[in-house]
């Protein structure tokens, strides 16, 4: 284990009312992580997400980003650092050509997105990398295009692209394949599997084959709270993980 | 890669977008109508410049609604105090309209920054709510406070100074000019806006808040940027409305103020800028076509076409336009 983690959470805790949906949650997301977050319908794996995020706010614990205090900021704040999630259900700008899409992410990155003068068209160099960008996620033809308009396959990868447009360290995939028919998931799965090392990854994720196949690490998580944590190989046979999870759907 | 990636390349992509801010000829129209105007209606120009006042208040709308998709039935609350200062700077012996275009416009800016300060950390209904009850709160301030406001019965008395020489006349023209001026100078304004960085977050705001929170934008100070130069245009509007008819009532920042310039914007298309432009004359020809035909009822027939409107032609006039473009170059 690394000095720092790139992401860590110590007892964190939520209640909606009486009910836990966070039950003192001890996690570890290590530097230039492939990380998988499991555990059946209701476990709580998006609550932690927007935890992490920010989206809600934890009733105890901590959240630290590279070792530091992130429990206190904003939304806003923590993408600055580094923390940029995609979303289970696509969330992205449906009206807008996914250029424009990248480009939005790109000017709260590059901080000139509150500016109310200079016309966004004029930036030639951003516009050459979110295209770039959409290039290396192979859905460059796609650029021109209305999000509405393009393939849902092809809208997850431009999930990821705004994503990655923010420069992450730490990115939160949350069911970055759900929806996609599987002969198209295995586009998906490459492009995950050609992120930037230096990332650390974590999925959350239903599908067992893509979890597999991408994970380092897996947690598995029960009712709002971290049942087991191992390589794919220990999770595969602890029999508490088959009995909770995967024997509803022996792995392949 | 396929073949339409690369027949796209970068540099006409990059182009198509640079070009998108740039003005274009059909741009120049409505100020083409609005001179000419000038010329070919001078019985007209009284009413002009109201239509013209009228569309700065829609445009404002627009920022706020078509734009950063804060839907409010409480504009009337910043074209009121814009109104109201003017008038009492020139009832108090300020009648030098330009600097009080700018003081009304300022007021009106730190009143929607106030509450706006107040009110957007809300959403949705709640938003609307809190919107009316702003609106309708200082409407009845200013009916309390007849020794400043004069009440119900309206601040009269202003005496407006001549503009850059030339003096309000009983024809309008100098008000035609003036509002025409005023207008244009807020529609280079908002244009700038809308298509710089920050007007392109506002659309993203509207089309997905929750992805804009996910990639770092500082949402609610967005959308009180923009809250607050939308009230500063309502401001203008409502100062240029009291500088030409010289008179202030509490009709200024009644509800229903707010409530038909939102039906006159919905009319001409919101979100483009151009909507405020068709919408207003639109429905100014109309009421006063169907008032003519049904004196009584003629507010359901208005009503009725908003219905057809929001069902039928989402987009307003400016849709169908769109549409019919779009259909003869498919079928060129």
């Amino acid at each position: 284990m690394s000095a720092t983690a790139a992401l860590e959470t110590r007892g964190l805790c939520k209640n909606f009312g009486a009910l836990r949906v966070a039950n003192a949650i001890d996690f570890r997301l290590e530097q230039g992580a492939r990380h998988a977050l499991i555990g059946p319908n209701g476990a709580g794996k998006t609550t932690f997400v927007n935890l992490v995020t920010g989206a809600i706010r934890p009733n105890d614990g901590r959240i630290l980003l590279e070792g530091s205090d992130i429990t206190g900021l904003s939304q806003a704040q923590r993408v600055k650092r580094g923390l940029v999630r995609t979303f289970q259900i696509t969330t992205l700008f449906r009206g807008l050509t996914v250029l424009e899409n990248v480009l939005l992410a790109l000017g709260e990155r590059l901080g000139y997105a509150g500016n109310l003068y200079r016309p966004a068209g004029s930036r030639r160099e951003v516009i050459e990398e979110a295209f770039a960008l959409l290039g290396r996620l192979g859905i460059a033809d796609e650029a021109p295009r209305l999000v509405r308009e393009v393939a849902y396959g092809r809208q997850r990868l431009v999930e990821i692209a705004v994503a990655l447009g923010l420069n992450p360290k730490v990115l939160l995939l949350d069911e970055p394949a759900a929806g996609v028919p599987s002969a198209e998931s295995g586009t998906i799965i490459e492009m995950i599997e050609r992120l930037p090392p230096e990332i650390a990854v974590l999925i959350i994720e239903h599908d067992m084959d893509l979890v597999f196949r991408l994970a380092r690490r897996i947690t598995v998580m029960v009712q709002g709270g971290v049942l087991v944590e191992g390589t794919p190989a220990e999770i595969a046979a602890d029999p508490r993980v088959r009995q909770v999870y995967l024997g509803e759907r022996e792995p392949a | 890669m396929t073949d339409a990636a690369e027949r796209l390349s970068v540099p006409s992509i990059v182009d198509a977008f640079a070009r998108r801010h740039r003005l274009r000829w059909p741009e120049a129209l409505p100020w083409v109508i609005g001179v000419g105007g000038f010329f070919v209606f001078p019985d007209y120009l009284a009413l002009g410049a109201q239509v013209l006042a009228t569309i700065l208040f829609a445009l404002s709308v627009d920022l706020v609604l078509g734009y950063a998709g804060i839907v409010t039935l409480g504009q009337a609350a910043f074209f009121g105090t814009g109104a109201y200062v003017a008038g009492l700077l020139a009832v108090h012996g300020w009648g030098e309209p330009i600097t009080s275009l700018l003081i009304a416009a300022a007021a009106a800016a730190l009143v929607g920054l106030v509450n706006g300060a107040i009110i957007l950390r809300t959403h949705g209904l709640t938003l609307l709510m809190l919107t009316l009850v702003v609106d309708r709160t200082l409407e009845e301030a200013a009916n309390k406070a007849t020794s400043i406001t004069g009440g119900a019965d309206g601040l009269s008395g202003m005496q407006v100074s001549p503009v850059l020489g030339f003096s309000f006349d009983l024809y309008g023209r100098t008000a035609y000019l003036y509002c025409l001026g005023a207008l244009f100078v807020c529609w280079l304004i908002a244009r700038r806006i809308v298509h710089s960085p920050f007007g392109r977050s506002l659309t993203g705001i509207r089309e997905n808040v929750q992805r804009m929170h996910a990639i770092g934008s500082p949402v609610f100070w967005r959308r009180l940027t923009v809250y607050t130069i939308s009230a500063a245009f309502a401001g203008v509007s409502g100062a240029l409305i009291a500088e030409t008819t010289q008179f202030v009532g509490l009709g200024t920042l009644s509800f229903e103020r707010s409530g038909e310039i939102l039906i006159m914007l919905i009319l001409g298309g919101v979100g483009r800028l151009y909507g405020a432009f068709i919408g207003v004359p639109l429905y100014m020809i109309l009421q006063d076509r169907f008032a003519e035909v049904d004196p009584v009822y003629w507010y359901f027939w208005i009503g009725l076409l908003l219905v057809l409107v929001v069902v039928f032609a989402r987009g307003g006039a400016f849709g169908l336009i769109d549409r019919a473009a779009r259909w003869l170059g498919r079928n060129r």
